[in-house]
This record gives C-alpha cells, structure tokens and sequence, in this order.
C-alpha cells in the first residue's frame, strides 16, 4: 500500500497543472487560517493543540461537583456515566477496575475529550480555566498529581500516566 | 412433492444438500416451507376484506405493513441522557443482506443532531498543501460511487463474553451490526485534490454531533478503500445514520465510520482520542490492551431458526443465516447440526461482496429431537471464525470489545430455540 501512495504522488507530479479526470474536479475551496483555527480542537499526547489558560484541583473540584457529579457520582466513583476515578483493584483483577488512573494512558485525552463532549447537557460550555481545573481535581482523584498543583498546556503533557505503556498497537503494526 | 432420494443428509442432524432447494426451483421452497393447513385455509375465501373495496389511496413516504409493527429496531438509552445509548437492528425479522435505512443500528455518544445540510462542511487541513473545505451542494458535483458495505459496533455481540449464554432475539444480541448500499464521493480523490505532504500518515476524522466524536485513521486505509457517503440505500443518509455525510471505512469497526462529519485532520500520528484508548480497546488477560483493533474478523449467525422462533413440527426447514468479514469476501460457511461434530456447506446467496452482508441458506430436517445448530464462517483470506473457548483462551472475558465467536442455538424437542455455550 505504501508502494500504492508513493505511485499516486508519481501519477500526480506528472499531471501537475493539467486537469485530468485522475486528479478529480477540484472544486473545493481554499479554507482560511481562521476556519481552521476555530474548528482545529484536537489536542495530542505531546500537547500539540492545548489552549491557553489554567487550573488546580482545588477549583475543579468546584466545576466537577457542579457539571460532572450528577452523572459521573462523588469523587468520580460513577453513576449513570463511567467511574472515573478510586479504583479498588487492577487491570488484572476479576473483573477488571477501568478508571482515568488505572487505563487511560494519556492526560491530554482528559482534556480533550471533556472539552468536546462534557458536560453532556451543555457541551462546549466549560471555560479553558474551567476545563484545566476539572482534569486537574480527576488526576488528583487518581492520585497521580498533588491537589495544588497547575495544570495548563505546558505541565499536562508532562503528567505520567500509569498505563501508558498498556496498549499493544495491533493496527499498526 | 419432496422425493425420499432428495432428502440424504449431508451431515449429522438432518442437515440436506445445499442446492436442494435451488435445483427445484421457487415453487418447491415455497410449498415446503409452508405447513399444509395455511395453504388450506389461505384458499378458503373467494374474495377476501381488502378485495371487496378500493385500497389506500398514494402515500409521500411508504411505511411497512402494520403486521410488522413488530419489527423494529430495540433502544436502550442512558436514563439520564436518552441520546447516550444504542438501538439494535432486529436481525431476527430480516432476509436478504440490505438492512432497511430505518432499522440500520445506532450508537449516538449524545443524540442526533439536526442538521441543516446548506450549513454544514467538509474541513480538510493539517498535513496538507491546500486546505480545502467543501459544502454539500459541492460534494454533490464529484463522481459517485457506491460501496456495498456492513458496519459493526466494535461492541457488537459483547453478551458472548458472559458467563452464561444471554437469552434474547439474535438482533439483541448481535445487531449492532447492518449492511447498506452508500453513495458518495471516494474519499482518495478529495485528499489528493488536497495534495498530501509526505509526513501525512494518519487522518484524524471528526463528527458535528453533541459529542464532537473524534478518531485516527491510518492513511493507507483512507487512500484505499473509504468513501465519503452522502446516500444510504438510494437515498440521502437518515439523520440517526449521519446526515448529511458519513465517513465509511468498510470493514473496519463502527466507531472509525464518523458519522455528521465535517472534519479530516491530517497529522503523522494518531490524536489518541478518548474513542481509541479508553474505549474501543481490548484489555486481556495480562493487563495489556489491544489498540487500534480496526478490522472486524469474520463472523456468522444462524437468523432462523433463532432465539424466539418455535418449530412447529418437525420436518423440512431452511436454516438461513448472515455472514461477513472486515478482510474481504466470505469463502464459507459451514452448518453443524450436531453440535459441531460433523459439518455441511451452505449455499451461499450472489452477489458475494467484500466487507459485505453474505446471506447463507441450508435446507435441514428436523427429527423432532433436541440438537444444537451452528454456523461458521470462513473468509478469503482463510481466516476461520472461532469457537467461544478458543476466542477466550486468547483474549480472556474483559475485552468487551471484538466478540465474534461461534453462535449455538439449542433446539428443544418442543421446538423452541434457545442460546447455548458449546
């Protein structure tokens, strides 16, 4: 397959400036910086993507039990929406405790995917700060950070999660 | 009408030839599978009810029968986010391999958006030369394709790793899985018109939904074979399915098929979103998780007989079935009705697709005695669908994702159908 590309690009420089049927109609539009700025909310492991702005747990813990513990439960222990956090025993366990501490192996998704899809009544309503402080109070749940300490884009890459290293990539291989 | 010669068992438990049907044409299926007393009294009336006066005028949007009232898709919602959830396609009810626009499962992360299509765009930016975005009306001036594809929930079927067999209809259980013809544009000409840069190893795709719902797609795949649909069976994709313009990556898991989409980020690495390493993994045995597990492997199940459906005598049935794989073509399927001991082919319905829906059919015998009935499919790639103890060896019971073992339906003396380990 990686053959295949590397033929299309060939295919492509050879057409370069004549319109082909090969090259399709091209009728898209050139999007703007703005557009992609504003729509790009994808945040990576290395911390590609993270806004500006920061927080604690202790703030979080303010956001979390007013737009999280309705669903997610007190101290992220679940209710009608997935535990999240004070797992009783290990991924080897019969069953299993699947928490943010002991399977989620990056911190970024916690912000990541909180930003995009919580709270789900009101999606997109949480401040950067907001988002920041609540995946601060969930780490700190874990006990993988210290309760005051700050989470913003720079010190969230740098959080060490304890299941970064249990995943087989199976796809890729 | 049925001469003994034709009725030899090809294996264990009255299992029959499967072109018994087929060499005898329509007419013979037809008067066997029907017991004589219908036939009786489907004659008895000259004229019946709706024969005596004019019928329903014209309709704007045809509906089914209100006999099949029954036949819907099941929803299980989140009680504090009714959005949250699924709906199972009723396998059970079904012939053929097209699954009805309005009975396609669903997997919402937070409800269907309403989405007006002269507001909604197509983004494609990150490891590009030309950022490109495209509106509907746009789209709908590329050449077209159709692709005959199944989706399946990476969930599906997740009530085999129990500990005991779950006793429901076979689209309770496994109908987080349909099949549908798309439309759309091939998704290579729209990222070649946005010429790739040479790092460009992965595509981000992403959804207009509640959720924003978004995951990694290598590369290789979205120049292969993904198609960005725009119809669903002929007509514009229903809202539930992804209006106006779904993601389709046949053969893969349901999660990658990014429904409402409206944004393709191409990086050279994956985003490691929520949707591909807290969900959508497979934790084994050891602790260690399986990940970007994107092909669906084969997998078949016997729709009829099936859990719900009682035998009313014994005597000539035809055992029908699905079958598909997310590597290619169905090669085989084979049917048991011994319980595994002895196996017979099934007659396979054309056309035989990739990464499609495959119907298989088997005339069977029933002597009236309890037996367990079994399908297995084989793909073209050799790939052999495996017995439950064997799938568990490898992967343990917490994977909850990827189930696709053999399905055994016990057949009671009675006549009842019920879901078995064996």
């Amino acid at each position: 397959m990686f053959s295949r590309s590397l033929m299309l690009c060939f295919c492509f420089c050879l057409c370069h400036g004549v319109q082909t049927e090969k090259s399709g109609p091209n009728l898209g539009r050139a999007a703007s910086e703005d557009l992609i700025k504003n729509w790009n909310i994808d945040v990576f492991p290395d911390g590609e993507g993270l806004p500006a702005g920061n927080g604690n747990a202790v703030t979080g813990k303010r956001v979390y039990e007013a737009h999280c513990l309705s669903c997610h439960g007190v101290d992220g222990e679940g209710s009608s929406a997935d535990e999240l956090a004070g797992a009783r025993h290990s991924l080897t366990d019969n069953p299993p405790d699947k928490t943010i501490g002991t399977y989620w192996p990056y911190a970024t998704t916690v912000f990541d995917f909180t930003r995009r899809a919580m709270p789900l009544n009101a999606p997109g309503s949480l401040s950067h700060d907001q988002l920041y402080a609540v995946t601060a109070y969930l780490l700190y749940l874990n006990g993988i950070i210290k309760e005051t300490d700050i989470i913003n884009a720079e010190t969230l890459p740098k959080v060490e999660m304890p299941n970064r290293e249990g995943f087989i990539q199976i796809g890729t291989e | 009408m049925v001469r003994q010669t034709d009725l030899q068992p090809v294996a264990g438990g009255g299992l029959l030839d499967r072109r018994l049907f087929l060499k005898r044409g329509l007419s013979f299926s037809v008067a066997v599978a029907l017991a004589p007393e219908t036939l009786a009294s489907a004659s008895d009336n000259e004229r019946l009810a709706w024969m005596q006066k004019p019928g329903e005028p014209f309709s704007n949007y045809g509906q089914p029968s209100p006999h099949e009232r029954k036949t819907i898709r099941w929803t299980m919602g989140n009680s504090m986010a009714p959005g949250n959830g699924v709906s199972w396609a009723p396998l059970q009810d079904m012939e053929g391999i097209i699954t009805p626009s309005g009975l396609h499962f669903e997997r919402h992360h937070n409800g269907v958006p309403q989405i007006d299509p002269d507001k909604h765009q197509l983004l494609i930016h990150g490891l590009v030369n030309k950022p490109l975005v495209f509106d509907m009306a746009t789209l709908q001036r590329y050449p077209m394709q159709s692709c005959y594809a199944f989706v399946e929930c990476g969930g599906n079927s997740n009530a085999g790793w129990r500990e005991e067999p779950i006793q429901t209809a076979v689209g309770y259980f496994h109908g987080m899985a349909s099949c549908s013809e798309w439309t759309g544009v091939p998704l290579r000409i729209i990222l070649d018109e946005a010429k790739l840069k040479g790092r460009a190893k992965w595509m981000v795709a992403e959804g207009a939904d509640a959720a924003v719902m978004n995951i990694s797609i290598p590369m290789e795949k979205a120049l292969d074979d993904c198609l960005l649909a725009i119809y669903q069976n002929g007509e514009r994709i229903r809202p539930e399915n992804g209006y106006p313009l779904r993601l389709i990556v046949p053969g893969w898991e349901g999660v990658l098929n990014v429904k409402w989409l409206r944004r393709l980020h191409i990086t050279n690495r994956p985003v490691m979103a929520r949707n591909e390493t807290a969900k959508y993994t497979e934790l084994m045995p050891s602790g260690k998780s399986r990940q970007f597990t994107f092909v669906m492997d084969a997998k078949s199940l016997i729709t009829s007989p099936s859990f719900g459906h009682k035998l009313d005598n014994k005597g000539l049935y035809q055992v029908s079935g699905l079958a598909w794989s997310g590597r290619g073509r169905i090669s085989k399927v084979e049917i048991s009705a011994d319980g595994g001991q002895t196996w017979a082919e099934a007659q396979l319905q054309e056309p035989v697709l990739p990464k499609c829906f495959t119907r298989f059919r088997i005339p069977w015998q029933w002597n009236g005695k309890k037996m367990i009935l079994k399908s297995r499919a084989i793909d073209e790639t050799g790939y052999v669908q495996p017995e439950r103890d064997a799938l568990i060896m490898r992967r343990g019971r917490y994977g909850y994702f990827h189930y696709n073992a053999i399905v055994s339906w016990e057949i009671s003396p009675e006549g009842s159908v019920s879901h078995v380990f064996a």
